[in-house]
C-alpha cells in the first residue's frame, strides 16, 4: 500500500512546500500548459502538461517521464495546477499507479499562490535522469471490464463527478452524482476533513465499501474525487480512468433522468 | 476558475441587518432525511417536514429537491448572492432561478445535499424555512419601495418586520394552506389584490399629525380559480397592522378548509362566507387579539435608514468612455427615475428568471460597485433591481452588465415574459412554459418590440398548468398549459386569456381560445398586428385589450370573440406528416404526452 494512506497526507500546504523547496527536498510538478509554465511558475517546478502525459500514459512511457524529471522511488513529489486540483490529481494518480508512493497535491491553485504574493520565476530547472522502479498499483485502477463486474456487487459505490446536468442527461446505471464542485472549499482544492466527511456521510459514502469514481473522459474531475475520498481515510478507492467517454464508445448501458426538460432551466 | 476559489467577501460590502437562519435546522434536516430513508419516518410526515424547510419535490423523482431560498422583502446583499452562486455550482445545475415571489430557487438538488445548502445559507443569514408548505410564505415588497415617486412611505421595514414576526412563529406552522403577504409602494406597481393579504402604504392627518397606515386587501389570489382581494377598511393604522395580520391568520387557521385540498386557500373561505361576513369577523377577531395579548405585541419595525453612499470610482471620471451600442435602448426600457434626484433604479431581465453561477458572482461585485445602497432587490417578475445607481454611472454599469450577459433590454416591457419552471422541474407541469417564455423573449427582442411604446405596459405570463405560478391570470396576454389531441397524437396546447392586470384596476384575464405551443408566437404577433390596425392614437396594447374585453371598443374588433375569430384559422393542427415539429413541445425531441406527478402545494 502506498504511503498516502499510511500518512494520510493528501495535500501539501503552502508553507510546507515553500520550506521543502528551500531544503531542496521536493520535486514540484506544474501540470499547466507549456506557455503558462514558461511565463512563470513555482520555483524549481518542472513542467508536465497534462495533455503531454495523456498523449501516452502507458507505464513504460510514464516511467520515462518520471525518470527524466529526476524522480526516483524516494523522491517526494508535489503536483499543482490552475484547474482546482483536477489536472494535478490526474498526474498524481498516474504516479501513484506506477508505484510512486510519496506524491501529494498542493492545497491550492497556482493563481491563489500568486495572489498571495508568493515566489515564482521562469527558470527551467534541469535534472539528472533517475531510475524509478515499476510496481503497478492495479488496486487503484478500474477498467470498464472491472467496473461492469463490480457494479452488481452491493459493497461497491460508483461516483459520477461531472456536473449535475450532464449526470441527469446520461450516466452509468447505478452511479450517484457528486459534482466535483462540491469538493472544494474557499481557496482550498479540497474541503476540510470534517466537512468532507459530513458531505460523504450524508450521501452514504462510508465504511468499507469499494468506491469507484468516474467523470467525462480522462479521469481529471474524478481524480480529484479519488483524492477527496482518500482525504477522509476511505481506503478502498479506484479511479475509472477512461471514464464515461470510453463507456459510451463501448456502447455499454446508460441511464438518464426521464420526462423532464432540465436543460431549459439552465441559463447557459 | 472555480467560483469557490475566489474571495468570499469584500470588507466594504453592506451587510444584512437580519439573520434569518438557524444552523441547527441543517443538522435536524440531515437526521430526518436519514430516518426517512431508513423507513422510520412515514412519507406524508416527511413531506410536510421537508416543505416546512423549503425543499420542494421534483418532477418524476424522489431523489431530488428544489430549495426555495426566501428573500424577505426582496432585499439581497452581495455576499448572499456570491454564496448562492457557489451553492448553485456545488449542489444544483450551475444556475439559479428567480421566482415571481422574490425567492431564489436551486433546482435538481439531491435530497441528501439539502442540508449542506442550509449550512451555506446560514453563513450569510439566509433561510428557506417556510418557503414552501402551509405557512407564511416569503413576505414580498415592491422592488421600488423607498424610491417610488408615488409612494406615501417606504413599506420595506414593515415587510421585514412582518416576515420576522411570522417566521418560525408557532401560530403559522400548520395553516390549512400557504399564506402570502405582499407589500407594495403604490397602486400602479400593484400586486396587492392577488394575494391573501396585500398592503399599500397610506397616510392620514389626525389633529395635525401625520399618521402612517395601510390600505389592506384580503382574500385575493391566483390559482386554478382566481379571486380579486377586497379592501378591509379605508385606513388601517400602523399600530393595527400586526393585530390585523394575526386576526386574519387566526380566522384562516380556525375556519379554513383542511379537507378539500383544491379549495383550502383563504380566498375560498372569503368567497364561501361572503365578504361582509368575513370582514366583520376580522374586525371582531382583531378586537380580541388587541385585548388579549398578554404583553404588548408589536412589530419590530426598524426605521434606521440605509446609508446611501456612491461607491468610490478608481477609474477616470472624465466621461471619455465610449458608450456601448444599445445603451439608449437599455436606458429607456430597463431603468426608472427614482424620487431621489440623480438616481435611477435599474432592472435586469433574466430569461424566465434563470441566471448562471458566474453571472451571479459578477452581479455581486457590480452591486458593490454601482448601487449606492450596497444591495439589490428581487422583483415581481423573475427579475432583479439595482437601485440608487447614480445617473452618471449608468453607461459604465451598462457596459459591465453587457460583459456578463445581463444587459438584455426590455426589462420593463412586454418582451420579458414570465414562465414558471414547467416541465423543466415541476411535478404538476403539462408543458415547457419555461422554455416558451425564453423563446418569446428572444423573438421579441429580435423584433425590437421592447422599443415600441405601445407595448411597454403590457405583459405576457405563462404557466405550465392551470395552477398559476406563472401568474397568467393577471397578464395582458396569459397562457396556461395543457394537452391537445389529434386522434392518438398529442401536442402541447395553451389556454390563452386576455386583459388581465394587477394594478389599481385589477382584473383577471378572460379566456379567449386554446393555442398550440408552436403557434403561440405567431398568435401573439397577430394580436399585435390587429391592435396596430385598430388602435386609437394614444392607445397601448393594454388599454386597447382592456376596452375590447370590457365591451367598450367601437371598431370592428369589439369583443374577445372577434379576436378569437381572427385567430382561429391559425390554431388548426396540421397533419403529423406535414409538420412533425408541431407535435413536439419546446425543448423536447420526443412526441408529446401529458405526464404529471403528485403536486405538493397542498401537502
Amino acid at each position: 500500500m502506498c504511503c498516502l494512506i499510511e500518512s494520510g497526507k493528501i495535500t501539501t500546504d503552502v508553507d510546507s512546500l515553500r520550506s521543502e523547496i528551500r531544503d531542496k527536498s521536493v520535486r514540484v510538478i506544474d501540470v499547466r500548459r507549456e506557455d503558462d509554465y514558461k511565463r512563470d511558475h513555482i520555483p524549481t517546478a518542472v513542467n508536465l502538461p497534462l495533455a503531454n502525459l495523456l498523449s501516452d500514459d502507458s507505464p513504460d512511457r510514464v516511467l520515462k517521464l518520471v525518470n527524466s524529471m529526476g524522480i526516483d522511488d524516494e523522491t517526494s513529489v508535489v503536483v499543482y495546477d490552475d484547474t482546482f486540483g483536477a489536472l494535478a490529481s490526474r498526474v498524481a494518480w498516474t504516479l501513484e499507479y506506477l508505484g510512486h508512493s510519496d506524491v501529494t497535491l498542493l492545497e491550492t491553485t497556482y493563481s491563489k499562490w500568486k495572489s498571495l504574493g508568493l515566489e515564482n520565476d521562469s527558470l527551467v530547472p534541469e535534472f539528472q535522469n533517475k531510475d524509478h522502479s515499476i510496481k503497478l498499483q492495479s488496486n487503484i485502477l478500474a477498467t470498464s471490464e472491472y467496473l461492469e463486474n463490480a457494479k452488481s456487487r452491493d459493497d461497491v459505490i460508483l461516483l459520477d463527478n461531472r456536473e449535475r446536468l450532464n449526470f441527469l442527461e446520461q450516466h452509468i446505471p447505478g452511479a450517484i452524482s457528486l459534482p466535483y464542485r462540491t469538493l472544494a472549499s474557499g481557496d482550498k482544492i479540497l474541503r476540510s476533513k470534517e466537512d468532507m466527511k459530513r458531505l460523504f456521510e450524508n450521501r452514504g459514502i462510508v465504511g468499507n465499501s469499494e468506491i469507484i469514481t468516474y467523470c467525462g473522459s480522462v479521469g481529471t474531475l474524478s481524480g480529484l474525487a479519488y483524492y477527496a475520498l482518500k482525504s477522509v481515510g476511505l481506503p478502498n478507492t479506484k479511479l475509472y480512468v477512461r471514464s464515461f467517454k470510453e463507456w459510451k464508445n463501448l456502447q455499454k448501458p446508460t441511464e438518464k433522468q426521464e420526462d423532464a426538460s432540465y436543460w431549459d432551466l439552465s441559463a447557459e | 476558475m472555480i467560483i469557490s476559489d475566489r474571495k468570499q467577501s469584500s470588507p466594504d460590502s453592506a451587510n444584512p441587518k437580519i439573520n434569518w437562519a438557524r444552523i441547527e435546522e441543517a443538522d435536524n434536516f440531515v437526521k430526518t432525511v436519514k430516518l426517512f430513508r431508513q423507513g422510520k419516518y412515514d412519507e406524508e410526515s416527511f413531506r410536510r417536514f421537508r416543505l416546512q424547510h423549503g425543499a420542494y419535490g421534483t418532477r418524476m423523482t424522489s431523489d431530488y429537491a428544489m430549495v426555495r431560498i426566501k428573500i424577505p422583502a426582496g432585499e439581497i446583499y452581495p455576499d448572499q448572492i456570491e454564496k448562492i452562486s457557489q451553492l448553485s455550482e456545488q449542489y444544483s445545475i450551475g444556475s439559479a432561478h428567480f421566482s415571481t415571489r422574490e425567492n431564489i430557487q436551486l433546482h435538481w438538488v439531491i435530497l441528501e445535499d439539502v442540508s449542506e445548502i442550509f449550512r451555506g445559507l446560514a453563513e450569510v443569514g439566509l433561510t428557506s424555512r417556510e418557503a414552501c408548505g402551509n405557512s407564511v410564505r416569503n413576505v414580498m415588497c415592491s422592488p421600488l419601495s423607498g424610491v417610488c415617486p408615488d409612494e406615501k412611505f417606504d413599506a420595506t421595514p414593515y415587510a421585514l418586520a412582518t416576515a420576522r414576526f411570522f417566521l418560525r412563529n408557532p401560530m403559522a406552522q400548520n395553516l390549512p394552506r400557504k399564506f402570502k403577504f405582499n407589500f407594495t409602494c403604490c397602486e400602479k406597481h400593484g400586486m396587492v389584490r392577488m394575494v391573501d393579504v396585500g398592503l399599500i402604504p397610506q397616510t392620514r392627518e389626525i389633529d395635525g399629525a401625520l399618521q402612517r397606515g395601510f390600505k389592506i386587501f384580503l382574500g385575493g389570489g391566483l390559482g386554478n380559480k382566481s379571486y380579486v382581494g377586497n379592501q378591509l377598511e379605508d385606513f388601517t393604522s400602523e399600530e393595527d397592522l400586526l393585530y390585523t395580520s394575526i386576526a386574519v391568520i387566526r380566522i384562516f387557521d380556525r375556519l379554513g378548509d383542511r379537507k378539500n385540498l383544491a379549495r383550502n386557500r383563504m380566498r375560498y373561505l372569503v368567497n364561501d362566507m361572503g365578504w361582509d361576513k368575513f370582514q366583520n369577523l376580522v374586525f371582531k377577531e382583531r378586537a380580541i387579539v388587541r385585548a388579549t395579548q398578554s404583553i404588548i405585541t408589536q412589530l419590530e419595525v426598524d426605521h434606521s435608514s440605509t446609508q446611501i453612499r456612491r461607491p468610490i470610482r478608481i477609474s477616470d471620471e472624465s466621461g471619455n468612455m465610449a458608450i456601448p451600442d444599445g445603451y439608449a435602448r437599455w436606458l429607456k426600457t430597463n431603468t426608472v427615475k427614482q424620487i431621489q434626484p440623480d438616481y435611477r433604479s435599474v432592472f435586469l431581465t433574466l430569461e424566465a428568471g434563470d441566471i448562471t453561477a458566474s453571472q451571479l458572482y459578477a452581479l455581486a461585485s457590480i452591486i458593490r460597485d454601482f448601487s449606492s445602497e450596497g444591495k439589490a432587490r428581487s422583483g415581481f417578475v423573475q427579475n432583479i433591481a439595482l437601485r440608487y445607481v447614480h445617473e452618471d454611472d449608468l453607461p459604465r454599469l451598462y457596459s459591465r452588465l453587457l460583459d456578463v450577459g445581463l444587459a438584455k433590454s426590455g426589462a420593463l416591457t412586454m418582451t420579458s415574459p414570465i414562465g414558471c419552471s414547467g416541465t423543466t422541474s415541476c411535478n404538476l407541469a403539462l408543458t415547457n412554459s419555461h422554455r416558451l417564455a425564453k423563446e418569446i423573449q428572444r423573438k421579441f427582442l429580435e423584433l425590437k418590440f421592447d422599443e415600441d411604446d405601445d407595448l411597454s405596459d403590457s405583459s405576457i405570463k405563462i404557466s405550465g398548468c392551470p395552477n398559476s405560478c406563472g401568474q397568467h391570470g393577471i397578464a395582458t396576454i396569459g397562457f396556461f398549459g395543457g394537452g391537445g389531441r389529434v386522434g392518438k397524437d398529442m401536442y402541447a396546447n395553451y389556454q390563452m386569456s386576455l386583459g388581465g392586470r394587477s394594478d389599481g384596476d385589477t382584473m383577471l384575464g378572460q379566456t379567449c381560445l386554446r393555442v398550440p405551443a408552436k403557434r403561440v408566437i405567431p398568435v401573439i404577433l397577430k394580436i399585435i398586428e390587429t391592435f396596430k390596425e385598430h388602435k386609437k392614437s394614444d392607445d397601448t396594447l393594454k388599454s386597447w385589450i382592456h376596452r375590447v374585453v370590457s365591451g367598450n371598443e367601437d371598431s370592428s374588433v369589439k369583443s374577445i370573440n372577434d379576436i378569437k375569430k381572427i385567430l382561429e384559422p391559425m390554431i388548426i393542427p396540421p397533419a403529423k406528416e406535414d409538420d412533425p415539429d408541431f407535435y413536439l413541445d419546446y425543448g423536447s425531441d420526443s412526441s408529446y404526452h401529458t405526464k404529471t406527478g403528485k403536486g405538493e402545494c397542498a401537502a
